[in-house]
């Protein structure tokens, strides 16, 4: 396997072990609703964190606010030492390059191939050349095991073939943090254990930092430095997976580990 | 009625060049409606009132009040402001804008029906708004429309004979001149119906070549 085509600290440098993400009070309300409240948490750079917790308790909406596909209404979200929110549009755009995201639906682009798909970015956005960025996406799909379907269309792949290469198409672009949203929800069971397989390599091989929201309870326990129970809201508990898995103090994170195990 | 099969061949020739004419119509008047109401539907998509009221206003108007209104209006009035174009090219551009004020709720429709998944995935691909529009959302818009633009351009061949009333000779035109000239109605005017049954079924098969194509 190819390791050279992720991320890694001489191509990508990060101030390596230091806090690479922070919020600070932040609150977002969708209409009476308050998804987060005055949220403080933070990530350090190469750690993998899994955000769980019954739905709706504001674990997505934390991956959201950090893509910038919504908006906190109070509060302050840095990365990498820089202001994410509030900030100009065109800081923004410096700063989100920093962020990848992998989505629950997939969400490739239907009007375009596979290849297409993992060099559109590159190509358009860091400017590589059509060349580079293609032998990058025949790297990439080597390692999400997908190199004969470079000219398919995302319609004739399978939902764990499309997660795999939207997987690819977010390592494309290098980012140094990874945004996982459920990844494996939207998928057959049977198809589930290959993308996590992917992911798994991923977290091992690379010191890419993760922010994971999922409901695969094994799956986080295997890769995840720190897990979060998030509870309307707020974090109400905090620590390595082998402790919040094995011996929980909320009850409540006992209550909702007994149901989803 | 008698059929007489010399008058069919004596209103040929002028039959040709009224052919020539619903066809130019046709086409260009298709195109202009395709752009103009792509760009329409664009515009109302600015985030700024300045821009939506003025395009919603002008479109709104244009689309509630008769075609053949707006042709006698560019017809009369635009050579009034200085502004002479030919009969053929003022009814083109009025059927066009006419036509593009219906296209641009069906764009409408196809840019709405994409999933916001799609811009989400673009957003986190920081692909810039042009290149997302370009690459990720047209694509996609424009090919769930192309049955309902089909259908605007059978309505608009349909229209075409309005064109008559600014003395576009298309091919009622000829077919009206040619009777009473002659005083031979039923050949012409079965011709011209033919003709006009033979356009709509080839271009709803051209339409449905196209469609098969887009879909991957």
């Amino acid at each position: 396997m190819s390791t050279d085509t992720l991320p890694n600290p001489e191509k990508n440098p990060t101030r390596s072990g230091g806090e690479l993400i922070r919020l600070e009070q932040v609150t977002k309300r969708f209409g009476d609703h308050t998804v987060l409240d005055h949220l403080d948490f933070s990530v350090d750079a190469g750690k993998h964190v899994t955000l769980i917790g019954p739905s709706g308790s504001g674990k997505t909406t934390i991956l959201r606010l950090l893509m910038t596909l919504t908006k906190p209404d109070e509060g302050t979200i840095t990365v990498d030492g820089e202001r994410l929110f509030p900030a100009p549009e065109k800081q923004v755009r410096e700063v989100r390059k920093k962020i990848g995201m992998v989505f629950q639906q997939f969400n490739l682009f239907p009007n375009m191939t596979v290849l297409r798909n993992i060099t559109e970015a590159p190509v358009t956005v860091l400017g590589m050349s059509k060349d580079a960025a293609e032998e990058r996406a025949r790297e990439l799909l080597e390692l999400v095991g997908l190199t004969d379907h470079l000219d398919k269309h995302p319609a004739q792949l399978s939902g764990g073939q499309q997660q795999r290469v939207a997987i690819a198409r977010a390592l494309a672009m290098r980012p140094q943090v990874l945004l996982l949203d459920e990844v494996t929800s939207a998928l057959d069971p049977e198809l589930v254990a290959g993308v996590l397989d992917v992911l798994r390599d991923i977290a091992r091989s690379t010191d890419i930092t993760m922010l994971c929201v999922t409901h695969e309870m094994n799956f986080a326990r295997d890769i995840s430095d720190q897990v979060l129970m998030f509870d309307s809201g707020r974090i109400i508990e905090a620590g390595p997976p082998e402790k919040i898995f094995s011996e929980p103090e909320k009850d409540r994170t006992r209550e909702f580990l007994s149901a989803v195990l | 009625m008698n059929w007489d099969w010399s008058a069919v061949s004596d209103f040929m020739p002028d039959f040709w060049e009224g052919l020539l004419v619903t066809l130019q119509i046709l086409v260009l008047g298709s195109l202009i409606s395709f752009v103009l109401g792509l760009v329409w539907a664009l515009l109302m998509r600015v985030p700024s009132r300045w821009v939506t009221w003025p395009v919603g206003a002008v479109t709104e108007f244009v689309r509630n009040t008769p075609l053949l209104v707006q042709l006698f209006f560019l017809f009369y009035v635009l050579p009034e402001w200085g502004l002479t174009f030919s009969a053929l090219t003022t009814g083109v551009f009025a059927i066009g804008l006419h036509y593009s004020t219906y296209t641009m709720q069906v764009y409408r429709a196809g840019i709405e029906a994409v999933p916001a998944g799609q811009w989400e995935a673009a957003t986190a691909l920081n692909l810039p708004l042009r290149r997302t529009w370009t690459a990720v959302i047209l694509p996609q818009a424009v090919r769930r429309v192309v049955p309902a633009l089909g259908n605007y351009v059978i309505a608009m061949l349909k229209d075409t004979p309005m064109l008559m009333a600014i003395t576009v000779l298309e091919m009622l035109g000829h077919a009206r001149l040619f009777s009473q000239e002659h005083f031979q109605f039923t050949e012409p005017l079965t011709v011209i119906g033919v003709a006009f049954i033979v356009i709509s079924y080839l271009a709803s098969l051209a339409l449905r070549v196209l469609e098969r194509r887009l879909v991957h």
